[in-house]
């Protein structure tokens, strides 16, 4: 199959790329062995203050709600972090006083949620906490196998709300502020609003084990306006090798299509770092599995890491490195049609930011770069057989 | 740090790092109180199971194999083929007769069809339904799927000449459902793989697949056929030619249970067993042509099937039916339809089988279209049970679009 651009990794580092290509006309396809680290998001853009106009109209167009405010936002324990650009689901306060009467709310059954880590943490900042249970019916199902989670109770939750929030109304006594586990709005993502609109007092919602509720759903959210403007999405299917000739790549082989290649002009690598496999180590060194790109690292293993296991871990920092347009290394050269995005990068290139906005800073940089190029071309750029073909049939 | 380096665990379980996405994946977990859900039931259970057998959960059977879990996992753990693994290993029930009888596809298709116009009248009544229901515990909610007169292979057979004159060949594995039940899907590939100037072959004596009974209890019975099926695809692929198919499941089955669920080596075969659909594409990629007639139109909604998922070849089936002039295309959202095989035919299944799938069938019911496309034969039975749209597999499609 031919495209364009062949995105390998479909993680918010591919997927921004994907949509913007296809929204620039471009053919793209994104191969993704698994879900990615969207699942473990917290729903605040890391290392991203205002969003740019382009990813504002990206994530408007996409249906995602954001907001941003310099602040500080709540954690699942109960402290307090720095935070800005976030998605709609998230409260930002001017500073961590934001109440001074809370009632923590959780689903009896539910262990994913830190109601008394979250309720020691408010009173620290002079807040007093009440932590009450529902028992809800509803959740019988997931209660009885013990496998309660997020996304579970959230698909209940998309049904249930209205119910939730006319339980909450009969807790509630003096409290100015309700925290809830963040299990709402899954499909349905007018659900937190409309929850903050039922409940007389600030709701508040506060993060819970993975999967992240509003990170699936942002990952829904990108995947389908990436279809919706024809991109197509090769879900479950792992790049294993890639095709050079001269330092340029042809084709990449995946685990599913086996001997039938992608082609491309371009390709982008947005396979994530360590986490999700992109990176991947053996007891003598860390590497790169589809291409074998260069990455700093010190030859003794003991320098990978930190004794304090809390602390900075040095091997989080590695990446594969690039040039300044982002195109990647193998052996001391730049790969003139391939690029590394995301996560993949590690600490290489601090000035595009770190996390979401290091993926999201990284994507607009290559297609930026990628568009230049074909601008500059003067060849067509390739164009699926099939589809032009259909035409003229 | 040389055993770190080398060792890989079964199905890759070791690789699990707890991160819980394959439990937002699992249709059966959103719907079924007694399923302990893919972490549990696969790398988590599989630890505990590795200790002491004793740690075998008979709620296993819950599972409908869909790989969803699978498809999800980042971590590339085999969750769907752990959890098979397991029932086959730790599960000494024997099968009841009711899923001895729905495993036996191509048994109960040579019985049923010198008779099938009685067989189908049968099935089709209500008392027959309450009895099978009362006697069997196979949902008396659930339509059958109706036998054919003639087979297909009886059919190919009688074309065997015409068919041996185009200047390519392939074999066709047409599984049981082609063979007695829907033999006009099979005329469909012939059809269409003609107007490539490809003619088609039976292999040598085919068998059932064998997932129905791999679902079922019945693994050793699934080996024999593995067995055999492997045999026979190695006779055609030794002769130089492709194998196509027009069922996902079946595919999938040959392809990958057969070596990691049963440990039938299909190494010789595994690369020439292909869908028809990507044959057809690769073929047209390569410069054929297909005609189509100018006055077709059709609204068509794709579902893809889990097992096509898994085996990622969706993108064929998508982009032959995109390609045909007059098709309005729409894909369907990602979603199980519940029925999985037999799975949806027990008793014990059926609500859970319907609550899956039910947001499948708002789609399609939301969307109206002229067609349902689907690769697969038993997700054909439960949409057009559940929602009334008529399902075709895109091979039939294209056949009715040529000129
Ligand atoms: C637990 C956790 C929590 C985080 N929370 C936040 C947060 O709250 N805010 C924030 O700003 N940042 C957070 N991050 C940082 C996060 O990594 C980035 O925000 C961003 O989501 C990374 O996106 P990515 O696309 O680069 O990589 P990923 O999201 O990791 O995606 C990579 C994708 O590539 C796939 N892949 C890997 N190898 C292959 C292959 N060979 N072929 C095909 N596909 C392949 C993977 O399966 C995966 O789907 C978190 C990271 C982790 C690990
Ligand atoms: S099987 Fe995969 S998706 Fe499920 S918990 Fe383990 S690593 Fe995560
Ligand atoms: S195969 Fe399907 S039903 Fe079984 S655990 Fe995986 S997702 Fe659930």
């Amino acid at each position: 199959m031919k495209f364009d651009t062949v995105i390998m990794g479909g993680g918010l580092a591919g997927m921004v790329a994907g949509i913007a290509l296809q929204q620039a006309g471009k053919n793209t396809a994104i191969v993704s062995m698994g879900q990615n680290a969207l699942h473990f998001f917290s729903g605040t853009f890391e290392s991203l203050q205002a969003p740019s106009e382009r990813l504002a109209e990206l994530f408007s167009a996409a249906g995602i709600r954001v907001h941003y405010r310099k602040g500080v936002r709540l954690m699942p324990l109960g402290t307090f972090k720095e935070a800005a650009l976030s998605l709609d689901d998230i409260d930002l306060f001017p500073t961590p006083k934001f109440g001074r009467r809370v009632l923590i709310v959780n689903f009896l059954g539910y262990h994913d949620f830190f109601s008394s880590f979250l309720a020691e943490g408010l009173e620290k900042q002079g807040m007093e906490c009440r932590i009450r249970f529902l028992s809800l019916p509803e959740l019988d199902n997931a209660k009885a196998h013990g496998e309660m989670r997020s996304v579970q109770i959230a698909r209940s939750m998309d049904r249930i709300w209205e119910k939730v929030a006319q339980e909450i109304r009969l807790l509630l006594k003096d409290e100015d502020t309700v925290i809830l586990p963040q299990v709402f709005g899954l499909l349905d993502d007018t659900v937190p609003g409309r929850l903050r609109q039922a409940i007389p007092a600030r709701v508040v919602f506060a993060g819970t084990m993975p999967p992240s509720v509003p990170g699936v759903r942002t990952q829904m959210q990108l995947r389908r306006r990436y279809e919706l403007l024809g991109g197509t999405f090769l879900m479950g299917d792992q790049a294993i090798r890639a095709h050079e000739h001269d330092g340029v790549v042809h084709s990449i082989a995946t685990h599913n299509l086996d001997a039938h290649y992608l082609e491309a002009r371009n390709f982008i690598l947005a396979t994530g770092g360590l986490y999700s496999k992109g990176l991947v180590s053996n007891p003598f060194k860390i590497t790169e599995p589809i291409l074998d790109l260069d990455i700093d690292q010190p030859q003794d293993r003991n320098e990978w890491y930190n004794p304090t296991f809390a602390g900075e871990q040095p091997y989080m920092g590695y990446g594969v490195k690039t040039d300044e347009q982002l195109h990647a290394i193998k052996d001391g050269v730049a790969m003139q049609n391939v690029y590394a995005i995301g996560s993949i990068l590690g600490n290489t290139r601090p000035e595009l930011g770190s996390g979401a906005g290091l993926a999201i800073n990284s994507a607009f940089a290559v297609v930026d770069q990628i568009l230049r190029c074909t601008q500059n071309d003067n060849e067509e750029p390739a164009t699926p057989v099939i589809l032009s073909e259909a035409k003229n049939l | 740090m040389k055993l770190q380096e080398y060792t890989t665990s079964a199905h890759n379980f070791e690789e699990c790092m707890k991160c819980t996405v394959c439990t937002a994946y699992c249709p059966v977990l959103q719907v079924n109180p007694l399923y302990p859900g893919p972490k549990q039931a696969g790398p988590d259970g599989e630890r505990l199971r590795l200790k002491d057998p004793y740690f075998f959960n008979y709620a296993l059977k819950y599972c409908l194999n869909c790989k969803r879990c699978e498809v999800a996992c980042p971590s590339g753990v085999k969750v769907a083929d752990l959890i098979q693994s397991a029932r086959i290993k730790y599960d000494t029930h024997p099968p009841k007769l009711r899923d001895q009888i729905l495993a036996s596809t191509d048994f109960m298709g040579t019985l049923a069809r010198p008779f099938a116009p009685i067989v189908n009248a049968v099935t089709d009544l209500g008392i027959t339904k309450k009895v099978l229901d009362f006697s069997l515990d196979i949902d008396h909610r659930r339509t059958f799927p109706k036998y054919s007169g003639r087979s297909f292979e009886s059919w190919l057979k009688r074309r065997s000449k015409e068919q041996a004159a185009f200047p390519e060949q392939v074999a066709y594995f047409h599984g049981c459902y082609v063979n007695y039940n829907y033999p006009q899907l099979g005329k469909d590939l012939v059809k269409v793989l003609n107007a490539l100037g490809v003619g088609v072959q039976l292999l040598d004596k085919e068998k059932c697949c064998g997932i129905a009974m791999i679902a079922n209890g019945m693994a050793r019975e699934a080996a024999k056929h593995a067995q055999h099926n492997v045999e026979v695809l190695g006779k055609a692929v030794s002769r130089g030619l492709k194998v196509v198919t027009t069922s996902s499941t079946c595919t999938l089955t040959m392809r990958d249970e057969y070596p990691e669920l049963l440990k039938v080596d299909n190494s010789a075969v595994r690369d020439s067993l292909l869908m028809a659909t990507r044959f057809i594409y690769e073929k047209l990629e390569q410069g054929a042509t297909l005609k189509f007639r100018a006055d077709y139109h059709k609204k068509v909604a794709y579902h893809t099937p889990c097992h096509l998922e898994k085996l990622g070849w969706g993108v064929f089936s998508e982009r032959l039916l995109r390609m045909i002039p007059g098709v309005e295309f729409t894909m369907l959202a990602s979603n199980c339809c519940g029925m999985s095989g037999t799975y949806g035919f027990k008793k014990e299944n059926y609500e859970a089988s319907q609550a899956i799938g039910a947001p499948l069938f708002e789609q399609i019911k939301t969307l109206n279209p002229d067609v349902v496309a689907c690769d697969c034969e038993t997700c054909k039975w439960q949409i057009e049970m559940s929602t009334g749209y008529p399902v075709m597999n895109p091979i039939s499609i294209l056949a009715e679009a040529l000129e």
